[in-house]
């Protein structure tokens, strides 16, 4: 089978291409850097089926980030048999500019124009013969996201990649074509493969090739004593930067040409969209309002504050067939909320659906589907929307390209604690799910960074981590009549937030001191979300979501109920003797640990419900509500979970069966939302972090969520201990400071 | 007028002459485009005042004050 790359520039369309041509539903947005893996499909149009790997996106061969050290290996080491060489006709130069590089490779290479369409609405044209004619490979104009021209240019790249080709340099000729032609040969004297390519970058002292081959970087040094460029010296890298550079705009501006006479300073749409979202002024309000309207469409139980208007104005209507559905005696409900309640209606009325069938079979089946399975499966499933709604919302961002813009916004904030702008895109990306998130760390170039990134992500409340706040916080305001559940989630995960800087802070002045990383990134045009773009990313999270609800959820679901209805010697128990269960037995052993923490020992004989959830949540964080759920189910002879919410339902029986106090569930919270995400999350860790970092990461979880739910145990029930604790914070400060101080004059002796 | 990036005024154009420093950072300024003899044009600077926001070889590109501090440009003088 014949293998094809996608190479490119970030954001140039190649995620589209791949998923044009082989029917994938990879993730596409607009911020550079949203492939960083390599991805794989078929292309089946053709003679024969063709591999085609979407690489991450790339400005040059020298790799700066981790994802451009992919791309590089694999066109290097795998060999594909052709690369199609995606152009963002729109952004030429800069583009071109890989492409100059790309040619020095062995390899048959196809350019494909990508976003001509735009290129023809701004009236302007760019010739693919003359560019064929100076760069001697075939170009042809394709617009992926409308999928012309793709047939034809696979056509194309199965032609060229039936020949062979021989990398070709723009430096031949040049001052340094002599110097290129020795290293050359020193190559192929060594049988490396691709040797023009080594050759130019060892020319260019790149860092990869410096390191992979130390001996022969005598040639260079011994060419730079007899040799000087006007402008930069013996600056070998500039000069072919520099070169390359006048290459491209000397021959290919050619091929372009502006019909449009253009006013420079007439503004596009993007220009004017922009003025107002990254205004002096208004740049940082309106990026919170919009964070802000985003929770509130999702989560908001009274829509826009219209409660108290929406009751003075209609006294006389009844609407109480509707109610609890559209909208409760407190406000209109927003979109997520509606469409959690429309959901959990349906599964109630299966829920006693089921329970009617069952009614004849003995107790424990009954028991066992209803309680067991189907309770804790829907307590987890009745999320679905809201998640899929904040999800929808945050690519939307992303997709309009908004997203780089609050990163721009952003960098000056981030920098006070030791990060770049960049690092943003992973933390929103953590509102979702962390394991994506994780991945996108791969964008920033600075270890220590990513590092550092990679453990504070769980930190911003995924969508896992959603049933267990608005349950909860659901819970205390029915139960205890106090607060609003809105405030209450925002205020959890602000929490979160601030329990993420503060970390960044520590770690950056610990264990993760360096310089802070540098930001140089591109700002895309702004464009139109994608309906088809949109519509299969959340086609593909929901996937991800049921697999998940049906397979580890479920599993685990089983387990729990097994293991509160057996007892050690294996004897079946009612529900009312669960306490006398394997799960009851593990729960009252560890129990004392999270005395501290306000759900330990204090909570008397029903207390180990929340440790026990607490823990099946290190497994994953549906597994929290959905244990509240199956418990809740029989602890609680005759509970049905019907009218309200289910996941808050569960809660209520809890807090009335255990006595547990306010500060106590949101030390709850806390815990579940700073601790070990679920295993999904620790296997990605694993993977993106340093060698050797897992184990320290899994501790620093641990521990930061032991102290900020102490913290919240303990303030909240005697608000004097937060004197205690701005003691301990000063000391720590004070320690560091002190240390850090002690390091640094060491390394000024020593040096 | 010779002047670094970082303190040109927005709006103004300027051409680039050199980048100094070394490493990576001055490596990844080439990739993008910032090169001898590249014209660009300070679009904008952030609301804290920093990043930079500079049109470049048509793109839109944003970097720190601190990054743009080793780029050397020209100003072309008003007529």
């Amino acid at each position: 089978m014949k293998h094809f790359a996608l190479a490119g520039n970030p954001n140039c369309g190649k995620t589209t291409l791949f998923n044009s041509l082989t029917g994938a539903t990879a993730h596409v947005g607009n911020w550079p850097g949203v492939t960083v893996d390599k991805k794989e499909g078929l292309y089946k149009k053709a003679k024969e089926p063709i591999s085609i790997v979407d690489l991450p996106g790339i400005y040059s061969l020298s790799p700066y980030t981790p994802e451009e050290v992919i791309s590089r290996n694999y066109i290097l080491e795998e060999k594909p048999d052709c690369v199609i060489n995606v152009v963002d006709a729109t952004n030429l130069e800069r583009n071109l500019y890989l492409t100059t590089q790309l040619l020095e490779i062995d390899v048959p290479v196809v350019i494909a124009l990508n976003m001509m369409d735009i290129i023809k609405k701004n009236g302007d044209a760019i010739n693919p013969q003359s560019l064929e004619r100076e760069l001697g490979v075939p170009v042809i104009c394709i617009s992926a996201q409308k999928g012309e021209n793709l047939n034809k240019l696979m056509d194309l790249a199965y032609n060229e990649c039936l020949k062979k080709r021989k990398g070709k340099s723009l430096l031949e000729g040049s001052a340094l074509s002599h110097l290129v032609k020795d290293c050359e040969s020193a190559f192929r004297g060594l049988e490396v493969e691709n040797p023009l390519f080594h050759a130019i970058k060892l020319v260019e002292m790149d860092s990869l090739e410096v390191a992979a081959h130390k001996d022969l970087v005598k040639i260079v040094d011994e060419f730079k004593k007899e040799f000087s460029d006007d402008t930069f010296g013996y600056d070998l890298e500039a000069i072919v930067a520099d070169q390359r550079y006048k290459y491209i705009s000397t021959h290919y501006s050619k091929s372009k040409t502006s019909n449009k006479v253009k006013n420079k300073d007439q503004l596009t749409l993007s220009d004017k969209v922009d003025r107002i979202l990254t205004n002096k002024w208004a740049g940082i309000p309106i990026f919170l309002l919009i964070l802000f309207a985003i929770f509130h469409l999702t989560f908001s139980e009274n829509l826009f504050y219209l409660g108290g208007l929406f009751s003075e104005l209609s006294p006389s209507f009844d609407g109480s067939i509707f109610e609890g559905l559209f909208w409760t005696s407190g406000g209109i409900n927003s979109p997520g909320v509606f469409l959690q309640t429309f959901l959990t209606s349906i599964t109630d009325w299966f829920t006693g659906v089921a329970k009617g069938w069952l009614e004849t079979s003995p107790a424990w089946v009954s028991g066992f589907l209803c309680d067991g399975v189907l309770a804790g499966l829907f307590s987890v499933l009745s999320f679905v929307p809201q998640i899929l709604l904040l999800f929808l919302f945050f690519s939307i961002l992303e997709d309009s390209g908004y997203m780089a813009r609050v990163a721009f916004i952003l960098d000056r904030i981030f920098r006070k604690f030791g990060l770049s702008g960049r690092a943003f895109m992973p933390m929103i990306m953590g509102f979702g799910c962390s394991v994506p998130a994780m991945i996108n760390t791969r964008t920033l170039a600075d270890e220590k960074e990513r590092t550092a990134t990679i453990r504070v992500i769980p930190f911003f409340s995924c969508g896992a981590k959603l049933p267990i706040l608005t349950a909860i916080a659901g819970a205390i305001v029915t139960q205890f009549g106090v607060g609003n559940a809105d405030l209450i989630t925002y205020g959890m995960y602000i929490l979160g937030m601030a329990t993420a800087i503060i970390a960044v802070l520590v770690m950056r002045h610990t264990s993760m001191r360096g310089e802070v990383p540098p930001f140089i990134m591109e700002l895309p045009a702004y464009h139109r979300p994608q309906p088809k773009a949109l519509s299969l990313h959340l086609w593909d999270k929901l996937k991800h979501f049921i697999k998940k609800a049906f397979t580890i959820i479920l599993a685990s679901t089983i387990l729990i109920w097994f293991m509160s209805h057996f007892s050690f010697d294996w004897k079946f128990l009612e529900d009312a003797q669960m306490n006398e269960s394997i799960l009851a037995g593990i729960g009252q052993l560890v129990k004392p640990l999270f005395t501290p923490l306000g759900f330990g020992s204090q909570l008397g004989a029903w207390g180990w419900v929340f440790v026990v959830a607490a823990i099946t949540g290190l497994i994953a964080k549906e597994n929290v509500i959905a244990t509240f759920g199956t418990l809740a189910a029989c602890i609680v002879a005759g509970f049905e979970a019907n009218e309200t919410l289910e996941g808050v339902d569960s809660v209520i029986q809890m807090i009335v069966a255990t006595g547990i106090t306010i500060p106590a569930l949101l030390s709850f919270i806390a815990f579940n939302m700073t601790t070990i995400p679920c295993f999904a999350a620790v296997g990605t860790a694993k993977a993106e972090l340093p060698k050797g970092k897992l184990a320290f990461t899994v501790i620093f979880w641990l521990a930061t969520s032991y102290i900020v739910s102490m913290a919240v145990y303990l303030i909240g029930s005697w608000w004097w201990t937060s004197f205690i604790f701005l003691a301990i914070i000063a000391v720590a400060i004070i320690s560091i400071h002190f240390i850090n101080k002690y390091k640094d004059n060491k390394r000024i002796v020593g040096a | 007028m010779e002047t670094k990036l970082d303190e040109l005024m927005i709006g103004q154009r300027a051409v680039v002459k050199n980048v100094l420093g070394e490493g990576k950072i001055r490596r990844r300024l080439f990739d993008m485009g910032i090169t001898p003899g590249a014209e660009l044009y300070l679009k904008k600077k952030a609301p804290l005042g920093d990043p930079l926001e500079i049109t470049i070889r048509g793109y839109e590109l944003t970097l720190r004050k601190s990054e743009a501090a080793n780029v050397v440009c020209f100003i072309e003088e008003k007529k």
